[in-house]
């Protein structure tokens, strides 16, 4: 081990959830390097939302989290309001997609340009045409794919080192999937991405490295192709098949 | 028919104090969740502003621009007291609902206690400019000019609040934070900077209302905004708990109704017709008239 190893973009050390009387989270440790994505996987109710969560202070948790962007600086996470965290530019896009339903579109996006970063409205509406079409159509009303989309594009309008991704192909039709795996990947050319995924052939596609929670602790972590390759793992881990390839 | 509009109208000078009142109480509660019991308090903190600055106040007095500036004063009183108590004692129990609504409900008592103390129990003849002690003649009925100050002011008021919730960058945070406070959050923003702001803007449409009400009603007395707060609460549920529009809707429906129960049955009877109407709204319609924001 050399003293110059370069620092992982976030970690994880010994966190701990207590969520009404539950102990959900139980000492979870984990890195993120920079570049690529890494999957978070493991069943439903393993704890990966509830890790999402922990980084961003959205739920109260113990232990250590910190980052370290590329500015070089190490920032302590852990103890920090939501909204600073985020400064540090990390952006999320969660499980249930939370959109604003009152809002416009084109309200969704101006309430997500942060501060302290350039906004890139055209990009967002070069990856996403339909949401230029829809700019002025309240949020509520579209699609659970559209308003998938509203959510990227909230994470794409800011320049982020890090994206945190729950389940964005949860309930969408075999074609949506493909197309926001394919924004994702365009994507994690030039950001970090932390993806939660239970679709192993979106996890195939894209994930460099991966981790799996059970029961609120880590389970496995390394090379995503080593756990994608290792059948006898994904079941044990995951409970599922890894070949099939089912989408 | 001279009788029907001059009820009509004194209703609907009556739906703008509660407008006034509700409108606040229900961006609270929309934004924070937190039901703000001392927001009666900063009624009766603008009506003894506007009082205390009539008499004291350089420059101001009881009749024409004096008057004005007289409100103006009592309006920047409540709206700082109410700053200040979301800063000071709201925002540090960030989350804790149950102990933020304890903390209005002993403001509430305590201000109003301060207030008795300070001026007394008894009720003080509030300054009214002479123009608003005049008639207008409205389809055969004599209005009392102060009727038609009321209603314009609620008016003014409804229209600049829907045009910040829709045009600015707090309206919008505002609107968003009602839907999804933690949302948010992880956009990057300071959702508590909206917070002190809703108590801002609440207590200054609080207070404005204590300043008119104090015209309508020719004296000021420290029980005053509490008695008007359960009211504007009614208001508040039956217009859909953070709806603006439907509050102004709600304020309406029960100004007239207590208006026109009060004469047509009997005294006292417009209370209880306003519960009834609360009753039946909620039957009809568990979560209000309208269950969104604007
Ligand atoms: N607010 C909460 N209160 C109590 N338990 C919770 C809460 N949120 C989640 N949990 C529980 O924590 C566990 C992990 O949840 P979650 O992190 O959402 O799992 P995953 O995203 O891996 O499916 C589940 O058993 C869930 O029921
Ligand atoms: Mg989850």
């Amino acid at each position: 081990m050399s003293g110059t190893v370069t620092p992982p973009l976030l970690r994880m050390s010994d966190v701990h959830v207590r969520l009404s009387g539950s102990h959900i989270l139980q000492g979870v440790d984990l890195t993120v390097r920079r570049g690529g994505v890494t999957a978070l996987l493991g069943r439903n109710g393993a704890g990966k939302t509830t890790t999402v969560k922990a980084v961003l202070g959205l739920v109260p948790s113990t232990g250590t989290i910190e980052f370290t962007g590329s500015d070089g600086r190490n920032q302590r996470l852990s103890g920090r309001r939501t909204h600073e965290i985020v400064r540090h530019g990390i952006g999320y896009a969660p499980e249930d997609r939370e959109v604003f339903g009152g809002l416009t579109v084109a309200e969704n996006l101006t309430l997500a340009e942060r501060r302290n970063s350039p906004h890139h409205h055209d990009r967002v509406y070069e990856l996403f045409p339909e949401l230029k079409q829809r700019s002025r159509q309240l949020a509520g009303t579209l699609s659970g794919g559209q308003q998938q989309m509203v959510a990227i594009a909230r994470l794409l309008l800011n320049d982020n080192q890090l994206l945190l991704i729950d389940e964005p192909t949860k309930g969408l039709a075999p074609l949506l999937v493909a197309e926001v795996a394919e924004v994702l990947a365009r994507a994690a050319e030039e950001v970090t991405i932390l993806l939660v995924e239970q679709n192993l052939t979106v996890v195939r596609r894209m994930a460099d490295d991966a981790i799996v929670v059970d029961q609120g602790r880590i389970a496995w972590s390394g090379p995503a192709p080593e756990l994608m390759a290792d059948a006898d793992r994904t079941r044990e881990l995951l409970g599922v098949a890894t070949t099939g390839g089912h989408a | 028919m001279s009788t029907v509009v001059l009820l009509t109208i004194t209703g609907l000078g009556l739906a703008a104090l509660y407008f006034l009142v509700a409108s606040g109480l229900s961006l609270i509660f929309g934004l924070m969740g937190v039901l703000n019991f001392a927001h009666g308090a900063f009624l009766t903190i603008g009506a003894y502003g506007t009082w205390w600055a009539s008499d004291h106040l350089p420059g101001a007095g009881s009749t024409g621009w004096g008057f004005v500036l007289a409100v103006v004063f009592g309006v920047a009183v409540g709206t700082a007291v109410a700053a200040l108590i979301e800063l000071a004692l709201i925002r540090p129990l960030y989350e804790r609902h149950i102990e933020q609504v304890l903390v209005t409900v002993g403001l509430s008592l305590a201000l109003v206690a301060l207030v008795r103390a300070t001026w007394g129990a008894d009720p003080h003849p509030f300054p009214r400019p002479e123009w608003t002690q005049r008639t207008t003649s409205v389809l055969g009925a004599n209005v009392p000019n102060d009727r038609f100050l009321l209603i314009g002011s609620a008016v003014v008021v409804l229209v600049a609040v829907l045009a910040f919730l829709r045009f600015t960058r707090f309206g919008l945070i505002i609107r968003a934070g009602v839907e999804n406070r933690s949302m948010v959050t992880a956009l990057g923003i300071d959702v508590r900077r909206a917070f002190t702001l809703v108590f801002a803007i609440g207590g200054a449409f609080a207070a404005l209302a204590g300043a008119l009400g104090g015209i309508y009603l020719g004296s000021i007395s420290p029980g005053q905004g509490t008695s008007l707060l359960i009211f504007a609460f009614i208001v508040v549920v039956i217009g859909g708990m953070s709806s603006i529009t439907g509050t102004a809707v709600a304020a309406v429906l029960v100004g007239l109704v207590q208006q026109f129960a009060n004469y047509y049955a009997a005294s006292g009877v417009g209370d209880l017709s306003v519960v009834l109407l609360l009753a039946a709204v909620l039957l009809a319609r568990p979560s209000g008239l309208t269950a969104r924001l604007a």
